[in-house]
């Protein structure tokens, strides 16, 4: 009877220990989930399909490279073709269904602002790749974004035009979600630095050509520059037109044109357009010790080697994206969502290809100015624009 | 800039725009000349001609590549018709017309997966991006003028095949008296085949000229059909000829509009002399007004 006892308890005790270390291990071979909305087909997969390609890239080399925390990184895209509707179900699906740790995306700030609320109050990371600021401000808890700002770019744009002598400007822009954030902010910005804005159009961002509205343009007396504020393919028909009808005046353009296929869909029309952009398309003009320098290149030369397409700004804002997750994760040295909040809510000095992201609970962006660099084309090609 | 060459410039400008509307127009107008079916998916055509015509492009010089797409378009829109309306030649032109707008959804997704989310575009056919053609002061894209060309032959070659070749003579008959066609022994069904591969023909030559002025992508198809659709219903259906004034109309009254209000306002002026058209004269500008004789010629 004794020996029977012992031999429960043995057994007992054996199988606690079994038990005990299949959950260990059960739990490390547990993959971290991280959710991904963007729009890979759609009005805005010019966003969306870089993104996609570049997450998937770069999980499979941190999966080669052994993981974080010695677990897999697992990431499920959904594809929500730029609608925000769509954006709320995945988000929904994503967080309960999925029990994912965070969302990356969704790839614009219409979809974006649609599931801000819904992730604060699901307590669920967001780290999205949409550009409007008012994503970050007023700021959510749960809530971060890694492209730079609008109101950057329209502040590069303006220095820019004061260096040139240009103070009497035309802008046009398309009439969407993103052509009109950029007009607000143009607008807003324009007279505090000292810019008058002479012609100010509107045009459908399905417009197969523009001559009418240039010609517009043109027959106001005394336009410097052109703002043109829109994604392709109207930025580069912007581009052909201006050439076309001999309005001979700089045109600028927006982050959206960050991209080499738009410099080279414009052709020789395109010379000399300026824009601002991050570092990523200019990374053989850094000198070696930028601290972007390294992340740049592999990113560059593993994007454009895998995927035999020219890398854009674009899928690098969903690189940021997932590094900061990542990068969380690494500071908190765990997988409870709170705790890797904070880790990114302090993360400092974090070399990512929009810029160096330097996180504070009030700035959920983490980017300075100077994560944007004045670019133009120069034969083809996008340099750094020198005064 | 002097107002005389302001004018002239809007005018260019318009001229542009119309002739794209207007390539879109005339295919709209074939098929629905033979079929009495307005097909949506004719936008779906053109987008394929011009995505076809780039990826030859790589591979050949850009005559055989453009050549390549139409007959290779060509040959879709007869399969398509083959495929989805030969079987359903027994329903309504109303389920048939739903249809369209079926295939031009599956012909975009298709092409989304074929090709992929980016913008394409064929070379200037003459010049590059910036030449231009000056005519007293004001610009126009050399690459407008191919384009006017292209739709000067087309419809000279239409009116030429409908009225002097037995195919041609066929196909009227078709669209005038079915049944009569019929009975004098024409093959209504390979009839319609044959309005779909020539439409589908149309359009593909369309999309290659037009390319290098917007630009070809996967969804580029379904704006080019709404815009084509307004320029054939304003001209009104059934003629070739008045499928190019309405486009070249109302590119016009695009540009004059701009040049007048805010620039976001270009389609409310458009659809608004469209509808006050179809109040006045319901089959459009040019149409014959009797029910029967509108599917005439």
């Amino acid at each position: 009877m004794k020996k029977g006892i012992i031999l429960a308890v043995a057994v007992c005790l054996l199988s606690g220990v079994l038990f005990a270390q299949g959950a260990a291990s059960g739990d490390k071979n547990k993959p971290i989930k991280i959710g991904a909305i963007f729009s890979v087909s759609g009005p805005a997969s010019f966003l969306g399909a870089p993104e996609e390609k570049t997450v998937r890239m770069l999980v499979d080399k941190i999966n080669a490279e052994g993981g974080v925390l010695g677990h897999k990184v697992e990431v499920i895209v959904k594809d929500s073709g730029g609608s925000p509707e769509k954006a709320v179900s995945f988000a929904k699906q994503l967080s309960e269904e999925e029990k994912v740790l965070a969302i990356i995306g969704p790839s614009t700030s219409g979809e974006t602002m649609q599931i801000k609320q819904l992730c604060e109050e699901n307590k669920m990371l967001l780290i999205s790749c949409a550009a409007a600021e008012k994503i970050v401000n007023p700021v959510a808890k749960y809530v971060f974004k890694t492209p730079q700002k609008d109101s950057q770019a329209v502040t590069w744009i303006f220095q820019t035009m004061k260096d040139k002598g240009i103070s009497k400007i035309a802008v046009v822009s398309s009439n969407d979600g993103f052509g009109a954030a950029g007009k607000g902010c143009l607008e807003e910005m324009a007279k505090p630095a000292g810019i008058e804005i002479l012609a100010n159009e509107v045009y459908d961002k399905q417009a197969t050509d523009l001559t009418d509205i240039l010609t517009k343009v043109k027959s106001v007396a005394g336009v410097q520059a052109v703002v043109n504020w829109s994604i392709v393919p109207a930025q580069s028909i912007v581009a052909k037109n201006m050439k076309q009808i001999g309005l001979n005046v700089p045109l600028f353009q927006s982050h959206g044109f960050g991209n080499p296929l738009y410099a080279a869909k414009a052709g020789v029309a395109a010379e000399g357009t300026l824009f601002p952009a991050g570092r990523l398309l200019v990374v053989d003009e850094l000198p070696a010790d930028h601290p972007q320098k390294a992340l740049l290149a592999a990113y560059k030369k593993d994007y454009e080697s895998k995927y035999k397409e020219d890398v854009s700004t674009f899928g690098g804002h969903a690189y940021d994206a997932l590094l900061v997750v990542l990068e969380g994760i690494k500071k908190a040295g765990t997988l409870d969502r709170d705790k890797v909040r904070d880790a990114i809510e302090n993360l400092k000095g974090l070399a990512g290809t929009a810029g160096v992201f330097n996180m504070t609970p009030e700035d959920h962006t983490g980017l300075a100015l100077d994560a944007f660099e004045m670019l133009t084309v120069k034969d083809g090609k996008f340099t750094i624009y020198k005064k | 800039m002097g107002s005389e060459i302001l004018i002239l410039q809007y005018l260019l400008s318009g001229i542009t725009k119309g002739s794209i509307y207007a390539m879109v127009a005339i295919g709209f107008n074939l098929i629905f000349s033979a079929t009495g079916v307005l097909n949506f998916a004719q936008g779906e055509f053109v987008m394929l001609g011009g995505m076809i015509a780039v990826t030859l492009s790589f591979y050949f010089p850009l005559p055989v590549a453009v050549a390549g797409a139409v007959v290779i378009v060509a040959c879709i829109g007869c399969l398509l018709e083959l495929l989805f309306f030969r079987p359903l030649r027994h329903h309504s032109i109303l389920h048939m017309i739903i249809i369209t707008i079926g295939l031009s959804i599956v012909i975009q997704e298709a092409a989304l997966h074929i090709w992929d989310e980016k913008v394409r575009s064929l070379p200037y056919f003459t010049g590059n991006e910036i030449s231009s053609v000056k005519i007293y002061g004001a610009a126009i894209s050399p690459q407008v003028l191919w384009v006017l060309g292209t739709i000067t032959v087309s419809v000279i070659l239409l009116h030429i095949f409908l009225r002097y070749t037995l195919q041609g003579r066929a196909m009227r008959a078709c669209s005038s008296n079915p049944e009569a066609a019929m009975l004098a022994g024409i093959n209504i069904s390979n009839m319609r085949t044959l309005a779909f591969g020539l439409s589908a023909a149309l359009g593909a030559l369309g999309g290659c000229v037009i390319s290098p002025i917007t630009m070809t992508q996967y969804e580029a198809g379904a704006p080019l059909a709404i815009k084509g659709f307004a320029a054939a219903i304003l001209g009104g259906l059934g003629n070739p000829m008045a499928a190019v004034a309405g486009g070249l109309l109302i590119g016009i009254i695009e540009a004059f509009s701009v040049s007048k209000l805010p620039a976001a306002y270009n389609d409310v002026s458009a659809f608004a002399i469209l509808l006050l058209v179809l109040f006045i004269r319901p089959h459009g500008l040019f149409g014959s007004p009797s029910g029967q004789g509108v599917r005439e010629f």
